[in-house]
């Protein structure tokens, strides 16, 4: 089964603060001279009074966003997933996490899929990164439906938000009946087998791969968590305890990201076997987007042969 | 007291009042800097009982102008200088760098009353006051933001990302004060190996703010009087920001501390506590009950 391709995130992150910004004098769109590729170019056609050009200058973006924040504004910055977290990361610890500014960071072109741009550009470890930093919050949405809704709530939000965007075209997931709560995550499959836990543009492949699995036998819940932090703990639990194994799966590190998060909060609350499949601890490449998925084990196929592996593993022991 | 109406005298007074209570919290709190807070505070006098629009009793008005001390390890002085204002109490200055304190190492804007940012890594309040500069101009409000920078803090890459937006935008409602005290932490190696070069040599560091477009005041930033001077010029909006480069001294009060850079962060013992206090006393002509 193939889902419907929709807009890309970075289509709907564009068009959806351009929208709210038309109601919210608040808002405010800083690039680091990418706009037509995250496309905040969206945004400086229909708003260019309150689009501010910062420049190949990223430290200094993050910096200045805290200063807006600070006279009543609501700065969305808008600039590489890399960039934003790796290259201004001081900016954002110091001026825009630890006094809790109300700046609304968009990482652009985020995990694998980012244009056959190499290592430096895929960026693996954002939400690693940002979810260890205290009052931040992290935000990875899987479609055009989802990322609108998450960047509506953001605005709400009075704080910190890390939105993890992405380049590519993603299956709609979500119809316009779907309502995105900050915080919780939401069982998009039943299932009674295994647990599939995922995030952002992972879960259509993941949707995608229960129905793989469903045709050999396994039922699998899935489980999509739109947001990584604040963590839904209580989903986690509920997943767990409804098959008693749960595999991770997210379009970014092993190491610390919503495989960390689960794990954590399992051995703390509800231990069962937890797997995590994902990048390895390992830079990225340039490649196709589709040499890259089948290499790095993420598309619907991939997942779909690691989940029977590792439940026959299970089994077996 | 109205701070604008106060005479030079008393602004000195102050200054020297502010000087030994900066010695005083520094060896009660057995930590902290020196070298650049007492550099730093004649500019800060000036700054808060002359030139800025502030009310020290509603420290989040809207319309105040900003001020972002960008070297933020010179936090005591902001401190000192928020207490003498009034923002809190001067006995308040005891509690420096102590667990639970609103006075943090660095400036902490969620804790401390009257501190417009934090700070703390060099160079992210200055691109922090461009934020605010910026947010103004849309907001239509005519206040001011001004910032603090280290000469040794010009070093940091983010300065000159700064810079560069900053005159980009045109931005006259923004001035920038280099401390320009000559000397940083350790600082670079000079040719014999035992003297430490200043971060800038010569006119370098006017001329790079100059290059970068922006209009480049100086002045001694110990004569109080030349200080209020070029402070109330910046002010006035010329269609580019504004950079008032201050020649200062590393330690300015304190004859054995000034230019040392071993007295950037070094705690005093109590020999040499007594003697810097005797130097900061207020000399014979200045009658106690005069003072603010």
């Amino acid at each position: 089964m193939s889902l419907p391709a929709r807009k890309p995130l970075r289509v709907a992150f564009g068009e959806s603060v351009a929208e709210m910004a038309e109601k919210d004098p608040r808002i405010v769109m800083l690039d680091g001279d990418v706009g037509v590729s995250t496309r905040a170019d969206i945004f400086e056609a229909s708003c260019p009074q309150r689009f501010f050009q910062m420049g190949i200058a990223e430290q200094n973006m993050l910096a200045v966003a805290a200063g807006f924040a600070t006279v009543g504004f609501i700065p969305f910055v808008s600039t590489f997933a890399c960039f934003a977290v790796a290259r201004a990361l001081d900016s954002i610890r110091v001026l825009i996490a630890q006094p809790k500014l109300n700046v609304k960071i968009a990482g652009g072109y985020a995990g694998l899929l980012a244009g056959k741009t190499g290592k430096t550009h895929l960026m693996f470890d954002d939400v690693s990164i940002m979810r260890a930093m205290a009052n931040m919050a992290v935000i990875a949405p899987a479609d055009e439906m989802e990322t609108r809704q998450a960047i509506q709530t953001a605005v709400e939000i009075d704080g910190p938000v890390y939105l993890r965007i992405t380049r590519e075209t993603s299956p709609l997931l979500f119809d316009s009946t779907y309502r995105f709560e900050f915080g919780r995550g939401v069982v998009v499959r039943d299932g009674k087998d295994v647990s599939l836990v995922t995030t952002g543009v992972q879960t259509g492949r993941v949707v995608e791969a229960a129905e793989i699995l469903s045709q050999q036998g396994v039922n699998a819940l899935v489980l999509h968590l739109p947001t990584i932090k604040p963590f839904d703990s209580d989903a986690i639990i509920e997943a767990a305890r409804a098959t008693g194994f749960v595999i991770t799966i997210e379009e970014g590190t092993v190491v610390g990201g919503l495989g960390g998060a689960v794990a954590e909060t399992l051995a703390d609350r509800f231990p069962v076997t937890v797997k995590r499949l994902g990048i390895p601890d390992v830079f990225g490449e340039s490649g196709a987007d589709e040499a890259l998925l089948e290499k790095y084990r993420l598309s619907a196929s991939k997942v779909a042969e690691d989940v029977l592996m590792l439940l026959g593993a299970a089994r077996r022991r | 007291m109205k701070a604008c109406s106060l005479s030079i005298s008393e602004l000195e007074a102050i200054a020297r009042q502010g000087r030994r209570l900066i010695v005083q919290t520094v060896v009660h709190a057995n930590g902290g800097h020196l070298g650049g807070p007492l550099s730093a505070f004649d500019i800060l006098t000036a700054l808060y009982f002359r030139i800025l629009n502030i009310r020290p009793q509603e420290p989040d008005w809207p319309d105040r102008d900003r001020f972002i001390l960008s070297k933020g390890h010179a936090s005591i002085a902001l401190y000192t200088i928020l207490a003498l204002r009034g923002y809190f109490s001067v006995e308040e200055l005891s509690t420096f760098d102590a667990i639970d304190s609103r006075l943090q190492g660095h400036p902490d804007m969620t804790v401390t009353p009257g501190v417009d940012m934090s700070s703390g890594s060099l160079g992210l309040g200055f691109s922090a006051g461009i934020g605010i500069a910026l947010g103004a101009r849309l907001a239509a409000k005519t206040f001011k933001t001004w910032v603090m920078l280290g000469d040794g803090e010009c070093n940091e890459g983010i300065v000159w990302e700064g810079a560069h937006v900053a005159q980009r935008y045109a931005l006259d409602n923004l001035i920038a004060i280099v401390d320009h005290n000559g000397l940083q932490q350790f600082g670079w190696r000079g040719a014999d190996g035992t003297d430490r070069l200043p971060p800038y040599l010569g006119s370098e560091l006017k001329d790079r703010w100059a290059a970068f477009g922006w209009k480049v005041l100086e002045t001694d930033g110990h004569d109080m009087a030349a200080v209020i001077d070029v402070l109330e010029a910046a002010r006035e909006p010329g269609g580019r920001p504004v950079i008032v480069i201050a020649h200062t001294v590393k330690g300015k009060g304190v004859s054995f501390m000034e230019g040392n850079y071993l007295w950037h962060s070094r705690v005093p013992d109590d020999e040499e506590v007594a003697a810097a206090l005797e130097e900061l006393k207020d000399p014979v002509s200045v009658r106690e009950e005069d003072r603010g």
